[in-house]
């Protein structure tokens, strides 16, 4: 059984999507990728995408969990490449993914990541004093 | 004694064929400028032949005959006229006189029955009728898809993208935003925004003559389109009546960043990735 | 009036046929010459329809045609199963409305992602959902 590779970079984890998902392989995704999560304190998760060409309201509902689920284990999430076609598609079928964050590509992704991780820990710090 | 007239006119088909080219050089149809008098020649023989064929398939009771290598032949005729200036009221005085010459034949040849020689007249002369309103139909189908092509060409170089400067994007829109037009913008930009690493994107509708619910669909789902890219989309252009027109409609635009002008727009983009323009102090 | 160009069938009955019957439709798909994005709707589309036929159906057949139009090619999916079927169509069609907690997507979806939709169900025999995309769109 085929399993999706979760690279670690920091304090965030990295994911590339680039085999169809299908339902086994899915819900393994998003149990690992937790683990993961709370394994090494993650900050920021970046999923990949650039290599899907269908997304359609499986893999939306797969994106739109991997995103909740990290931010209770106070992790942000961001969807990185999404290819054109795929965007408007997924406007028309209804699915914005209003509460994902996304960028461009990895860079533009890691560059956002580590600005809401700034965000974050200065506010700690304004609440602490 | 049942008269075949397909026979009668196939013996005759020389003669036939002659007497349409002199009636073609005396209404001056002929239009040697615009195609030799040979082709002529061999187009009129090739729809004579095909016609009579079936003329005699049919007299002959072999059955209805097929109408189509006439058709064919006519078509052909239609089409290479066409695309050498022909106007459609001259290929169709080309079959006129094609009717004439089989007309006089006949009436030579049956001078003595007038009864069949007005069936068999009036039966030709429908068939023939049928050619021409056919070089009509092929003329004008040629001319639709020209114009179906020229649509085309339109839609793609009517929306272009500019690379206003490093990272922002700007698209001026020009003319009716339908949903076909709506899909090129969006692919469009979103590929260039790919391709260039651009942030920001700034449409302009100030070439948009109105903006209606359909409209204003258009345009919401193209930024949310380039949101899901993780870029921004700014719409800039907004004249006062389209800003009447949205709010009277109804139209929720508050999720989307609107600018009245394109500098100002200009202005929020560069705000957005921190630059700054200021007046230079050295000389 | 639609001509058919040409015919295939496929038979859906686990999660693994999937994924060959979305290449399936991409090769008809690129063989009109399909654009891109035209491409990626129909797919998707059609990707909502299969999952809903395995889902709640347990699977079922989709007969896959090149048809043609005036000028148009395009590719029509017919999605047949002996499932349940829908008992509330128009509820069906709604955005949002699920009956086994997913987004509720699948049949509005693919209707807006489609030139041409039409549904047929018989609560308690089965369903059946006809889908046309041409090739511009």
């Amino acid at each position: 059984m085929d399993k999706i590779p979760i690279l670690r970079m920091g304090r965030f984890l990295l994911v590339t999507i680039q085999v169809d998902l299908y339902d086994g392989l899915a819900l393994t995704l998003e149990a690992d990728l937790i683990k993961m999560v709370d394994k090494i304190g993650a900050k920021g998760v970046l999923i990949d995408i650039s290599a899907v060409s269908i997304v359609d309201s499986f893999m939306g509902r797969i994106i739109g969990n991997i995103a909740s689920m990290s931010r209770i284990m106070d992790a942000q999430t961001v969807v990185v490449g999404m290819q054109p076609a795929v965007a408007i598609t997924l406007i028309e079928l209804g699915l914005p993914l209003k509460g994902v964050r996304t960028a461009l590509d990895v860079e533009k992704g890691m560059a956002l990541l580590q600005a809401m991780n700034i965000t974050e820990s200065s506010e700690e710090t304004t609440n602490d004093q | 004694m049942a008269i075949e007239v397909g026979k009668i006119l196939q013996k005759k088909k020389k003669y036939i064929l002659e007497t349409w080219i002199s009636g073609q050089l005396e209404n001056d149809s002929l239009r040697d400028d615009l195609i030799s008098n040979e082709e002529t020649k061999i187009q009129s023989e090739e729809l004579l032949d095909a016609f009579l064929k079936r003329l005699s398939a049919e007299s002959t009771g072999v059955g209805t005959g097929d109408f189509d290598p006439v058709i064919e032949a006519v078509d052909g005729i239609s089409i290479t006229r066409a695309k050498k200036g022909f106007s459609p009221r001259d290929t169709a005085t080309y079959i006129y006189s094609f009717k004439d010459a089989l007309l006089k034949c006949l009436h030579e040849e049956i001078r003595n029955d007038p009864g069949t020689l007005y069936t068999e007249s009036l039966k030709i002369s429908k068939q023939v009728d049928e050619l021409a309103i056919s070089t009509f139909e092929t003329f004008i189908k040629s001319r639709e898809e020209v114009i179906l092509r020229q649509t085309d060409e339109i839609t793609e170089i009517s929306t272009p993208v500019i690379r206003v400067w490093d990272g922002i994007l700007a698209l001026p829109i020009i003319g009716t935003l339908d949903s076909s037009r709506t899909q090129v913008v969006m692919e469009n930009l979103l590929s260039q925004i790919v391709e260039t690493g651009s942030s920001i994107a700034i449409l302009d509708i100030s070439g948009v003559p109105a903006v209606d619910s359909l409209v204003a669909q258009h345009l919401i789902k193209t930024v949310s389109a380039t949101r899901l890219m993780g870029a921004e989309c700014i719409i800039s252009g907004i004249r006062p009546e389209i800003a009447q027109t949205v709010v009277h409609l109804g139209i929720d635009l508050s999720d989307i960043i609107t600018k009245s002008s394109l500098a100002s727009a200009l202005n929020y983009a560069f705000t957005s990735l921190k630059l700054e323009v200021r007046k230079a102090n050295k000389i | 009036m639609i001509l058919v160009l040409s015919k295939d069938e496929m038979a859906i009955i686990k999660e693994q046929d999937v994924v060959p019957f979305r290449n399936r439709v991409k090769e008809y798909a690129v063989k009109i010459r399909m654009g891109l994005v035209n491409q990626t709707k129909l797919i998707t589309a059609a990707s909502e329809l299969v999952r809903n036929m395995l889902k709640y159906a347990k699977g079922g057949k989709i007969l896959i045609e090149v048809v043609s139009q005036d000028r148009n090619t395009g590719i029509r999916l017919t999605f047949s199963d002996k499932g349940p079927g829908i008992k509330d169509i128009p509820l069906a069609m709604k955005d949002g409305y699920s009956t086994a907690k997913s987004l509720g997507l699948g049949l509005p979806g693919a209707k807006r992602l489609s030139n041409e939709f039409s549904i047929i169900s018989e609560w308690g025999k089965g369903t059946t959902v006809i889908i046309v995309k041409w090739s511009n769109g």
